[in-house]
């Protein structure tokens, strides 16, 4: 995934700027391991990162990425979709029905033409009827909820192992081990051995029971960033968000990229609530989604609008996600310590470019969280609940400076008004 | 002579969304094989005097949780977060009431207080991430939404008595309940004494955003930020205090039910308010009254559904898809009804520049 990383914004990166961020890529994940297998050691929290918790993570990260890169589409495209989170519990329960019925691939094209059906809503009341975004996105999540509820009683609620607001168990879709690799990196992960056992931990549960689905939600990231960053569709479909006058008068239909650029979302928001259903749980239950569409805005956003980015955001927030999940109060416990030294980091470079009242906050905050820390031998339930969304405000508060977003995001475009 | 028309057509969106919301329901209701005379046939039986109480007493709840969402629409900010602000203020409210510090009345007054302070001070949070960080407010309200959840599920575990099954905060002492209205005679239940607080809080609303320098600020601020900028409006400072007056709004939601019925804040309380309060807000189109007439249609949707399940065999889950239908199609119909109004305007000018280039030329020749 380095590599879609690297793709800056110009269309023709120097190969010396992407081997830079590859770089930088490999030094952040090195140093995200080291700090791990130091709060493992410090804190006495074999679960923090231990196979079963980075597999849980890369499983709840996945439905977040998916629901993101259908915020990315939209966006580039210049449409706000905060409806993400409605197409996706469209996606939860297309995936329920047609999967009881026909079979997981069935099953997985009717989620997606149920998120479809969202996204045409949006598109239609967004692009050819001018309506605010934001407005329009609210009201697909209402309409979105309420339809899945009320369908979700006529479809399960007479068949066995299946209730009004729950669909019965649903078959899952093939999984694989990679050969040798999965072994013996497993065999590495339950040494206990500082740094090699956790980089064992992170092999393993790449390569361990693996789901057909995880590798076509990789696909979707991939194939998305090569198709908008690569081609010359891409670069159409991007300058109806960057300046939908100017991309007007090229020639470019702006009306028919917007279209389908949301319609797109739509179909990756129904993946992503078949992801869910299927992968992620055992079936259709009201509900479902929790707010993950909107987490998955955020993944987008704290990628800087970049597929890359994304991946990244949304695998943060499946880990702290899963990290609550498995003997979570000591997990996110031993969370805290590495939130504390990041924010002594952060401190320090904070003063070296002489930001004295941020570099204030910010050792305020770490020695809060230190003494928190320290004070405790585990996070209350509830307080690991919150996990990513703390984490999510965090991050945004801490990044959002640094981000931009599609120049024309957000604002009506209407055929023959450019100025 | 120009204002009757502007005002048919005002009417005439809301209640176009209205009937297109019924047929996609009944479209819906076919689909799925349920029958759609039935539906209608419960829908519009007339309320029993009972049941017309709830309806009014539901619509004052939704009508604040509007009037907190418009109050930051109308400056273009979105305060997806009522729910959270809500949620948090209540149970503050409910907790600080239950310690019983003040008597009576007082206790009341203070509490309504703590509660809008609470709100604010919960909205607060995303304006200075929004002026400070630059964080949209759209995602902040929504993570504070969930972590409002988390934090009132954990201060209620602390803070809270076990009573029978579900957990509760000190019941208020009966001195400081605030008892009912009898609207209907001969009716035992009654509406909300402190619905009170939705009508003052409306026409407050009214007064401050029409006539007073802040709410020319707002609006102005909300149409054009470039204008207001220019015209010496400090926009950061409008930010925080629109979100500020929003949560405090959010924050008297809770405060009906509160002293009116279940006097303490308990695992039962009413979840979702501030989301329909968004969707009555977009209804109503930001304007007080119109808000009122939004609530009462989702109050009057609401308690009639309740009877589809037992009178028709029909899941009354079918009613939100019905509201959300509204609000879609509300907002499309607005949009239209704007385009055609701009249309007319354009035309009008034309005409008027042609007549006077005619009359020019003629006093030439």
């Amino acid at each position: 995934m380095s590599t879609v990383v690297a793709a800056p914004q110009s269309t023709a990166p120097p190969a010396s700027g992407r081997r830079r961020t590859r770089l930088w890529v490999s030094v952040w994940l090195l140093v995200g391991l080291l700090a791990l297998a130091t709060a493992r050691v410090v804190a006495d929290a074999d679960d923090i990162d231990s196979t079963g918790t980075l597999r849980a993570g890369l499983v709840l990260a996945m439905p977040i990425a998916l629901a993101g890169l259908g915020g990315l589409w939209s966006e580039r495209a210049g449409v706000v979709n905060i409806g993400l989170e409605g197409m996706m519990i469209l996606g939860t329960l297309g995936a329920g029905y047609y999967t009881y019925h026909f079979g997981v691939w069935v099953g997985l094209l009717g989620a997606i033409a149920f998120g479809a059906i969202g996204g045409v809503l949006h598109a239609v009341a967004t692009i050819v009827f001018g309506v605010d975004h934001i407005v329009s996105g609210v009201a697909i999540n209402i309409i979105a909820a309420g339809a899945a509820a009320f369908l979700a009683e006529v479809f399960f609620s007479g068949l066995e192992g299946g209730g009004p607001t729950q669909s019965p168990s649903l078959p899952e879709p093939p999984s694989f081990d990679v050969p040798v690799l999965a072994e013996a990196s497993s065999d590495l992960a339950e040494k206990g051995w500082f740094l090699l056992s956790d980089a064992g931990s992170v092999v393993a549960a790449l390569t361990n029971n693996m789901s057909v689905f995880t590798l076509l939600a990789f696909a979707a990231l991939a194939g998305s960033g090569w198709l908008l960053w690569r081609t010359a569709f891409g670069l159409r479909l991007r300058s109806c968000g960057e300046s939908p006058s100017s991309a007007e008068t090229l020639g470019v239909n702006v009306y028919r990229y917007k279209f389908l650029a949301v319609t797109v979302s739509g179909m990756l928001a129904g993946f992503a609530g078949c992801y869910l259903a299927v992968v992620a749980s055992s079936g259709y239950a009201n509900g479902q989604t929790n707010g993950r569409g909107f987490i998955g805005l955020a993944a987008m956003i704290f990628g800087n609008w970049r597929p890359g980015g994304l991946l990244a955001g949304s695998l943060l927030f499946g880990y702290t996600d899963a990290a609550r999940l498995r003997s979570g109060g000591e997990s996110v416990h031993a969370l805290l310590l590495i939130l504390a030294v990041g924010l002594l980091l952060l401190a320090v470079w904070q003063v070296r470019r002489g930001h004295r009242t941020s570099a204030i906050v910010a050792i305020v905050a770490a020695v809060v969280v230190a003494v928190w820390f320290a004070l405790t031998d585990a996070i209350p339930g509830d307080f690991t609940q919150m996990t990513p969304y703390v984490t999510t405000l965090l991050v945004l508060s801490l990044a959002s400076q640094r981000l931009r977003m599609p120049a024309a995001d957000g604002l009506r475009y209407r055929r023959g008004e450019a100025g | 002579m120009n204002l009757l028309p502007r005002v048919g057509v005002g009417l005439a969106a809301p209640l176009l969304a209205i009937v297109v919301a019924g047929l996609v329901t009944s479209l819906v209701l076919i689909g799925v094989g349920d029958s759609v005379a039935e539906f209608w046939g419960v829908m519009f039986t007339v309320p029993s005097a009972r049941l017309t109480v709830g309806i009014v007493n539901g619509a004052s709840i939704l009508y604040l949780s509007g009037l907190a969402a418009a109050v930051a629409f109308r400056m273009n900010l979105f305060n997806i977060g009522v729910e959270g602000q809500y949620r948090v203020a209540t149970f503050a409210a409910a907790y600080f009431a239950g310690q019983a510090l003040l008597p009576g009345y007082l206790n009341t007054v203070v509490t309504i207080c703590v509660a809008m302070v609470v709100g604010a001070a919960w909205a607060g949070i995303a304006a200075i991430l929004r002026v400070t960080r630059g964080v949209s407010e759209v995602i902040s309200t929504i993570m504070l939404n969930a972590i409002a959840g988390g934090l009132v599920a954990y201060l209620l575990r602390e803070l809270g008595d076990q009573q029978g099954q579900i957990r509760r905060t000190t019941t208020i002492p009966e001195s400081s309940w605030v008892g009912g209205i009898p609207l209907i005679p001969g009716e035992s239940s009654r509406v909300y004494g402190l619905a009170v607080l939705a009508v003052v809080a409306g026409i407050a609303f009214a007064v401050i955003l029409n006539r007073t320098r802040f709410g020319f600020d707002l609006r102005a601020t909300g149409r054009s930020e470039t204008a207001a900028v220019a015209s010496g409006v400090n926009v950061k400072r409008m930010v925080v205090s629109a979100m500020l007056l929003s949560g405090a709004v959010a924050g008297l939601i809770g405060m009906l039910d509160l002293f009116g019925n279940s006097h303490a804040y308990g695992s039962t309380i009413q979840v979702g308010v501030g989301f329909t309060g968004i969707a009555v807000a977009l209804l109503g189109r930001n304007n007080p009254v119109g808000i009122a007439l939004g609530a009462l249609v989702f109050a009057f949707l609401s308690a009639q559904s309740n009877a589809l399940g037992i009178e028709a065999g029909i899941s009354p889950e079918i009613v939100a898809v019905t509201q959300g239908v509204i609000v879609l199609s509300v907002v499309i119909a607005y949009e239209v009804v704007r385009r055609y109004q701009v249309r007319i305007e354009q035309r009008d000018v034309a005409r008027a520049l042609e007549r006077d280039r005619a009359r020019e030329a003629g006093a030439l020749s």
